[in-house]
């Protein structure tokens, strides 16, 4: 698999994109808004997973625009329960899938499961289950679809919610700039529980999000990956930016590509210069009433939490040693 | 009645040990539980069997009920006999999830240890828990033992998966009280209990090779003719749930109805229980009879869907009808229970006047005597003037 890593990812026009899937597992037709960057980064991640699959969704904007009875856009096995518990029933799936393989009642290879939900039943309130789940370690992928607020209501602020944005419930006002509070690090996290994968990808680096799918997919155990999910609508963007905006968050270091294999980071692509966050947030009518000290902190934050995982990719050592699967064999049963 | 216990063994043990062993006997294959007492002997027990092998299941130590509840709704979805059990805060803690289970009709049993609800803390026996979650959409049974708890353990799995039911159910029992005592029990052989229940064999599942999308959002042109077909499924569950409770007494000699009676013949007063306090209301009941007094018990087995036909049956000849629940409808017309039953006599021209009372909350003993002052209390209610009056019983000054 690393054959494919970050080099092949960044050289969009010389891979040979016609050796991906044509198959569409995500159909046209669902009801999301123009330019939405998390149906599209749904399209793609639908691909990476393959037909043999099953999906736990959370409530959001992915499930509304998609699941309207008795339409559907899912050509995956799929199922809605909450908004809070997504990781606890793709547990509960990847259970149930387990005991009924063992006692011969379905066939191996078992379909891989994918949980997937939005930074707000991720990061916010289904942070319980998700840590839960991951703590278990049960076999599945979830997948964090990042639009940096809860759209699905109609753009209120999350704890996925940059610093300075306006939301509808953090409006700036005479008293307020915006979200006060700075972004929480869902991936860092997830690192913390010393799962075997984890990653952060966007649907405008196609090839990149493709095999870190893959990756989490084929890692015996949980593995998380972070989207970053460019939305128009609660961004205040233009809709033909979607793509544009996912690359400029990666090439100003807001949004990083990386991947922590077994507590080891590593860039996954990697801007030979960063360009000034500026870029990034002018384009953006959630940012439109910053004035230069705002804009100067989010730059230095952008830049040291960059620093930061620079440090963290030249260590040495994995943060969290995590067992392989082979290490893991090795233990007798019963131990 | 063919009463041929086959291969019976008899054995003492306390309730929970026995509703694991219901759980196993009924091969339940995937399991997610959090502790809570008076629950937790339950899924103490049952991890115990499945980590010595001598349960094949899954079992999930979630990290909270509501998760318990979603990794059932998909253990269920994948196909496999799931089991849960709770009490109380985590009984609430799911409240969400409980629709979500029955709306989309999975077929997972729950056994709820009764208990009363914070604040102010109490670990102890009411029905306020269950009261709370009246509307939920699943099957409900309450037991009065620890035999009937036993099976109807294993009779809610062959309730539940019929597939015109495919419905969740809960088996209620009275916590501590039912719940930690000990008592002479009898099994069938597990032979019996596989001819009786076969495995479970899912209308629909998450199969890639099938693909269905479950728990699809509505629209308002749709929702209302699904929550219709979900009621529809509800009341029509009450004639399978009527077959596999004869099913049962004809393979045990143990029979169950609806609605219990007991000494109701002739009876101008009943007294209305739900759970193990029916087995303390037949005692008072027999010395109330001793003294001449004629008065007799009627208990409600089954919850949901609610007996409407046979509970008018039970108490259309008496002239009053003393409910008593186990929990309090705050600023509401008092108990829940007692309101359903009102609900259902009232389209009668004929009907017992009603009162209720409303006892042994958050584990207050309720002793035979109770029901000898009730008695007393409830006649002079209804001479001194028209009832519909409800009294929390034996409150202090
Ligand atoms: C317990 C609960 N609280 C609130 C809601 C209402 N709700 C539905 S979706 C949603 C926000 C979803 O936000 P996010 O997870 O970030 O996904 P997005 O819609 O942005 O893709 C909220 C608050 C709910 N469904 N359930
Ligand atoms: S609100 Fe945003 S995330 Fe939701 S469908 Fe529209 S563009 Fe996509």
């Amino acid at each position: 698999m690393d054959k494919f890593g970050f080099a092949q990812s960044q050289k969009f026009d010389t891979y040979a994109s016609r050796l991906l899937p044509r198959e569409e597992y995500f159909t046209s037709g669902h009801r999301s808004c123009q330019g939405c960057g998390e149906a599209l980064a749904v399209r793609w991640v639908c691909k990476a997973i393959g037909k043999d699959a099953i999906i736990a969704h959370a409530t959001g904007c992915m499930e509304i625009v998609s699941s309207g009875m008795p339409q559907t856009s899912w050509m995956h096995p799929w199922i809605h329960v909450a908004f809070e518990n997504t990781a606890a029933v793709a547990a509960g799936i990847e259970t149930g899938l387990k005991i009924l393989a063992r006692k011969g009642k379905i066939p191996e290879p078992l379909p891989a499961v994918v949980a997937m939900g939005g930074d707000g039943g991720t990061s916010d309130i289904g942070l319980q289950a998700l840590s839960g789940a991951l703590e278990r370690g049960h076999n599945f992928t979830y997948i964090c679809w990042d639009n940096e607020a809860y759209m699905n209501t109609g753009i209120q602020r999350s704890s996925s919610t940059p610093y300075g944005a306006m939301t509808t419930t953090s409006p700036p006002g005479k008293r307020s700039i915006g979200q006060a509070t700075w972004k929480k690090n869902m991936v860092a996290i997830a690192v913390a529980h010393g799962i075997p994968y984890v990653a952060t990808a966007s649907p405008s680096y196609v090839f990149d999000l493709y095999f870190k799918v893959r990756k989490a997919i084929e890692t015996p155990g949980p593995a998380y990956i972070h989207v970053l999910s460019v939305c128009p609508t609660g961004w205040r963007s233009a809709t033909d930016l979607s793509v544009r905006l996912g690359r400029l968050a990666v090439e100003t270091g807001v949004f990083p590509l990386y991947e922590v294999v077994n507590g080891r980071y590593r860039l996954t692509v990697q801007p030979p210069k960063l360009r000034p966050v500026i870029d990034y947030l002018k384009p953006q009518g959630r940012f439109r009433h910053l004035r230069k000290p705002e804009l100067d902190l989010i730059q230095r934050q952008t830049l040291a939490a960059y620093e930061l995982l620079l440090a963290k990719c030249q260590a040495p050592y994995p943060e969290f040693p995590v067992l392989t699967h082979e290490e893991e064999e090795t233990i007798p049963e019963g131990a | 009645m063919s009463a041929h216990p086959a291969k019976a063994q008899r054995v003492g043990m306390e309730v929970s040990i026995a509703v694991s062993h219901a759980v196993q006997m009924a091969r339940a294959e995937a399991i997610a539980a959090y502790p809570i007492t008076p629950q937790t002997h339950i899924v103490e027990h049952l991890s115990t069997l499945v980590a010595n092998g001598e349960l094949e299941a899954e079992f999930i130590n979630v990290e909270s009920e509501h998760s318990a509840l979603s990794a059932c709704i998909g253990m269920s979805a994948a196909g496999a006999r799931t089991y849960t059990a709770t009490s109380a805060q985590g009984l609430a803690l799911m409240h969400e999830i409980l629709f979500i289970a029955s709306g989309m009709r999975f077929p997972i049993v729950m056994t709820v240890a009764n208990r009363a609800l914070s604040a102010p803390l109490s670990i102890w026996n009411d029905h306020s828990d269950i009261m709370a979650a009246r509307d939920i959409g699943w099957i409900q049974v309450f037991v009065e033992n620890g035999q009937e708890a036993y099976d109807h353990t294993i009779m809610a799995f062959k309730i539940a998966e019929h597939p015109e039911v495919l419905l969740p159910t809960i088996v209620n029992l009275d916590g501590f009280i039912l719940s930690h005592v000990v008592e002479a029990l009898e099994f069938i052989s597990q032979e019996d209990v596989d001819a009786f229940l076969p495995p479970y064999q899912p209308k629909y599942r998450l199969d890639p090779k099938k693909p269905v999308t479950m728990g699809a959002f509505a629209m308002p042109e749709i929702y209302t003719e699904v929550k219709y077909a979900h009621q529809v499924a509800l009341t029509n569950s009450y004639h399978h749930i009527l077959k596999v409770w004869d099913e049962w007494a004809n393979l045990t000699g143990r029979r169950y109805r609806p609605v219990e009676t007991y000494l109701t013949e002739d009876a101008k007063v009943l007294f209305l229980t739900m759970g193990s306090l029916t087995e303390v209301a037949e005692v008072a009941v027999e010395e109330m009879r001793a003294q001449g007094l004629p008065v007799g018990l009627v208990s409600l087995r089954l919850w949901r869907p609610f007996p409407f036909d046979a509970l008018r049956e039970a108490v259309k000849d008496a002239e009053l009808l003393i409910v008593c629940d186990r929990a309090l409808s705050a600023g509401g017309p008092g108990g829940p229970v007692h309101s359903e039953v009102r609900n259902c006599l009232y389209p009668l021209e004929s009907k017992p006047a009603t009162v209720n009372y409303i006892i042994g909350l958050g584990g207050r003993d309720v002793p035979p005597e109770a029901f000898h002052d009730i008695l007393a209390r409830a006649q002079k209610e209804v001479e001194s003037g028209p009832s519909g009056e409800f009294f929390l019983y034996g409150v202090r000054g």
